[in-house]
This record gives structure tokens, sequence and C-alpha cells, in this order.
């Protein structure tokens, strides 16, 4: 037997041990391993899977906010010259101008930590340790009322924080 | 009445209001006698046609990448970038000086979240993990490997004509109001072969889709969308994918919002339920009258607009001209394209230009006898589905004028009389 039918009895017992619904390729993906997936699996869900230890409080967020994010989101969190986080809260009740912010738009505080994490400061993107993203995010929610001063934001209590906008959204279907 | 037939020999026949004429007209060639007609006999030229300078030296050297000409530096992307920043915002494709159907890959429109970056390919990697039974790294030099397959598709941000939503017209043209479309050929892999060598673990419903860039931008995708259609796109009408466009490799999920086709594409992960990213929460949902927003709006619905005549584009003396647009659909072909130059009284069926290819811009022409006097100019699409694009007015009484996303209503050009071009409401 050739070389070239061995690989093709070899791919066809593959094919059929499969039930047959490989879709044809060279199979030169090289398995991954959990150490080396870790670094690059950032994304957090809702229900918190992916949050990593650490904790901060909104006093601690604080700091982090004045020394890295306020040239940016205003004093507060109040936006300009980018966007604005705090307050908006009732703006998108019907004949309302719209005022979209973490506090009266995004429904899950853990979306916050997942972008806050890869995506920012802008000029110096995951620079920031996790605790201080933990406290950070803490103050953007204790500035927005949605959580309380005292309150420390962890893998535990983070996705359990309910989003004053948490049931403002619907699916999509066609024709609707 | 009885018909004189011989005042109008050559008069094409009029297809709909204010000059529109029949789509075929041009194909039949009876565009050469009225466009004879319309030209006054001026008087002929009394010198001999020069001999220009180009004609008496040999010309330029080659060059490694060819360059368009210099007397076409305004066919150009116009952009704009959040404050403080450079590369974070858009750029838009000049669609009112361009024709055919492809876009050419340095007038590609662009939204960056934190710029472009500047990736070796050498060390990029695709990750496919999560709800896989084998995670697997695959190299640029390992996907070169794989068979590889084209799709004509067109990417359209979400936020595309979203200026139409605003209470009066923004006095602007195509490319700002529009240009966040574009076309190209995309050339790659098979997501779902690449899927189907990680091995599908049966819960998963959804992936997560980033990008290698200072955004790690992401967004979760239905996997069935993934098993459709879905490309890792490697090349761009061609040629390696641009920096700007995702280089080495981005997702392409023909037909769905710009945004979930994520550039300098590094990980898919598959997971039970969606992630809930920034960009489908915060960004790209529509705000409806009642203050609920809808989520996970993907397809693009059918839309068209007129590339020429458009604003910045003024008038030449009346005559006979041709109307010339875009339309498209991200639920499959265009099956007619209709065009009025009286705000949509009446309607003439625009020639629709081969190839006409699913979630691909198809471009329509329609020939017109501009009197000189007023008229106001528009498009609409229908697509194989039975989808018509709605009036802008149909479309905000039943969605809102909050919604920010997803503007495909009829947009008008208004012409005044002596031949200005403007954005209208009509």
């Amino acid at each position: 037997m050739s070389m070239r039918n061995a690989l093709l009895a070899a791919w066809s017992a593959l094919a059929v041990g499969c039930g047959g619904a490989l879709a044809e390729g060279p199979n030169l993906g090289k398995p991954a391993i959990p150490d080396e997936i870790a670094s690059w699996d950032v994304s957090i869900s809702p229900d918190g899977a992916g949050l990593p230890a650490g904790s901060g409080t909104p006093q601690q967020g604080e700091q982090v906010y004045v020394a890295k994010c306020l040239a940016c989101h205003g004093e507060k969190g109040a936006g300009k010259p980018n966007d604005q986080l705090v307050g908006g809260q009732g703006s998108l009740q019907p004949g309302q101008v719209p005022i979209k912010t973490v506090g009266s738009f995004w429904p899950y505080a853990t979306t916050v930590f997942d972008y806050v994490r890869r995506a920012m400061p802008l000029n110096d993107p995951k620079s920031l340790r996790d605790d201080e993203v933990y406290a950070v995010v803490a103050y953007i929610l204790r500035l927005n009322g949605a959580i309380a001063e005292n309150d420390k934001m962890d893998a535990q209590t983070l996705p359990a924080v309910r989003m004053p906008n948490r049931d403002g959204f619907v699916r999509f279907s066609r024709g609707r | 009445m009885r018909k004189n037939k011989r005042s109008v020999p050559s008069e094409p026949e009029q297809a709909a209001g204010n000059g529109l004429l029949d789509r075929r007209l041009f194909l039949t060639g009876g565009a050469a006698a009225i466009g004879n007609a319309a030209v006054p006999n001026t008087a002929r030229a009394t010198e001999a046609l020069p001999v220009e300078q180009w004609m008496k030296m040999p010309g330029s050297p080659f060059t490694v990448y060819g360059q368009p000409s210099r007397y076409t530096s305004k066919v150009a992307r116009i952009f704009a970038s959040a404050p403080g920043t450079t590369g974070t915002g858009t750029s838009r494709t000049p669609h009112h000086m361009l024709d055919g159907t492809i876009t050419p890959n340095g007038l590609h429109f662009e939204r960056h979240h934190n710029g472009i970056p500047d990736i070796d390919p050498e060390a990029h990697r695709l990750l496919i993990h999560g709800l896989v039974k084998r995670p697997l790294i695959f190299t640029l030099d390992a996907l070169m490997r794989y068979p590889m397959e084209s799709r004509i598709a067109f990417i359209e941000c979400a936020g595309n004509s979203a200026l139409l939503y605003q209470k009066d017209p923004a006095p602007l043209g195509v490319q700002p109001i529009h240009g966040l479309l574009s076309c190209a050929e995309w050339t790659g892999v098979r997501l779902a072969t690449l899927l189907e060598e990680a091995g599908i673990d049966p819960r998963a419903q959804w992936l997560l889709a980033e990008g290698a860039d200072a955004s790690g931008m992401s967004r979760s995708v239905p996997l069935a969308k993934a098993m459709d259609d879905a490309l890792v796109a490697i090349f761009q009408n061609g040629e390696p994918v641009r920096p700007s466009n995702g280089y080495p490799m981005r997702l392409l999920l023909p037909g769905y919002e710009g945004d979930m086709n994520v550039k300098w594409l590094r990980r898919i992960k598959l997971t039970e339920g969606s992630t809930m990213t920034k960009d489908e929460t915060s960004k790209y949902t529509m705000l409806l009258n009642d203050g609920k927003s809808l989520q996970f709006c993907f397809a693009q619905e059918a839309k068209s607009v007129i590339t020429r005549p458009s604003p910045g584009l003024a008038m030449g003396a009346p005559g006979l001209y041709e109307i010339t647009g875009l339309a498209w659909s991200g639920y499959g072909r265009i099956a007619k394209v209709e065009v009025s130059a009286d705000g949509g009284a009446s309607w003439a069926l625009a020639a629709l230009q081969e190839p006409v290819l699913p979630k691909a811009v198809t471009r329509f022409r329609s020939p017109w006898r501009w009197d000189g006097g007023p008229a106001t100019l528009q498009s609409r699409a229908t697509d194989e589905s039975g989808y018509v694009q709605p009036s802008r007015s149909k479309l905000i009484a039943d969605r809102g004028g909050r919604a920010n996303y997803h503007f495909n209503g009829i947009a008008s050009w208004g012409i005044a009389q002596g031949g200005e071009v403007k954005h209208v409401y009509a």
C-alpha cells in the first residue's frame, strides 16, 4: 500500500469513527492545553464564569478612577470628552432624550468588568491589576446607585449585582 | 385624440413621472438618439486637437505596488476619531465617486475601537476553545493549507445611515451619511471546518469571537451562523486582508452587522449562552419608543442608496442622466430596485447589473431625462424574501427615532431648479 493510500485509509477510518460528519480539512490545529489558554480566556459571562480572584471597593476605586479614567470620562463619570458613565436613569422612557450610561443602560455588571479589563484605559489597555478593575467597577456601580458604599466587588458579588436596566432588552425577531 | 406617431419617433417609453425612462433604454440603443437630440449643435473647434506632453516622453517607471492617479486624490475616505484619539472611530467609503460593486481595499470603510494593531503574522494565533472536544491553536501557515472559499459580501456597520433618525435632514452626502458600507471578495477557510476539527460539544449554541487589537473587540455569534456561511477570511479582493480590515485574518459573517465581523481574529470560544459583551448590550441594541431595547438584531435588512446624482455632484445641463446606486440585503439577493424622481409618487423599475449575488451589493441603473426642474430622487429595494425597504416615516413610526442602528429606510436627494443636489426628507 502506498503512503498516499495508507493516509486515505486512515482518514476514512477517522471519518467513519466520527460519524462521517467531519468537514474535510488537513487537521493542522495544534492541541491547546489549559495553561496555554488561561491568559487569553478573558471573557466574562453574565453568570460570572471567568471572573478572576481579587476584590475592590468603591472607595479604592475612586483612587483608580481619578488617576486613570477621569481625564476622559469626567468628574464622577459625568462624561466629556468621552462617554458618560453615570446618570441618565429614567431617560429611556418614552419621549425622553436617552442618556445611555452604565447605570441607565448596561444590563450586566460583569460586562463592565470584562470591558474595563480588556480595553481600558484606552491609552494603556490591560494595565490595571484585577483588584484595580474590581475597585473601579465598584466605584462606577456605586456612583450609579447599583451597590452600596461598603459593598465589596469580587467573583461572587459582582454577578449578583442587579443592574437597573436588566429587564430592558427584548430579543429581535424579524418582522416585529 | 389621434396619436401623432411622427412627432416622437425616438422618444423612449416613460417609466414613471418626472422623466424616468424605461430601464432597458441603454441596452436598446435609444439613448444615442435622445442624447443627440438633446445636444445643441455647437460651433466646431477651430484648432487642431493637441498632442500632449505625455505622448512625447517616456512614462514613469514600474512600482512595486500600484497607486491611483494623482488626479484622483479626492477619491478618498473621510474619517473621524473620538476625542483624544487618532484611530478610534470610523472612516467612510466615497461611493459617490466609485462605480461597480467591489470596494477597493484602500477605500473599504473602517470602524476601529482602539486603532489598527501591527500584527506579526508569525506570532499571530487563532485559538478555538470552550465547549469543544479538543481546544486547538492555528497559525496562519496552518490555515493556508486548508481548502478555501471566496464570498463576495457586503459589510455594513449597523450605525450606517443613522443620521436619518434625526428630525431634520443632515446637510451631507452619500459618503458621510451612507459610507459605512463596502463590498469585497473575501477568501478564507470555512469556520465550520475548523469548529468540526475541534469537535463541537452539543451544549454549544453560541461562540464568542475576539480580536487581537488593543480593545480586544468581542462579539457573540449564534453557532448556527458560524456553521452556515462564516469564513475566517485571509484574503480581501485577492490580496492579503489589509491591516485596516483585520490582517492577518478576520471573521466574515455575510449579511450580519459589521461589528460582528471581528477583525484581527485571535479567539473563538464556544459557549452555551451569549457572553453579553459591551458591543451586544450597551451598543448595537435599538432603543424603542416604549423604553425597551431590541437585542440580537444581526442581519442587515434590504436597503438601497442612490450614489449618483447625489449631494456634492452638481447637475449639468438638462438632458439624459443615469441614476445609479447600490442595493443590498443581509437576507439574500436583491429581487428588484425601483427608482422615483417625484418623491415616491411614481416608481420605475431600475436595471440590475449582473452579477446579482446574495448578501453582496447589487448595482442598479435607471435612465432619467432631467428637464432642469425640481426633482426628488429615491430608490426602494426588495429582496428575494419579499421584504420591501420601508419609507423613512414608516420605519420611524414602527421603531421610533431613538434606535440609532439598522436604519434602512428610503433616503431622498432633492434636486433644485438649477441643479443643486441636497439631502432632503420626502
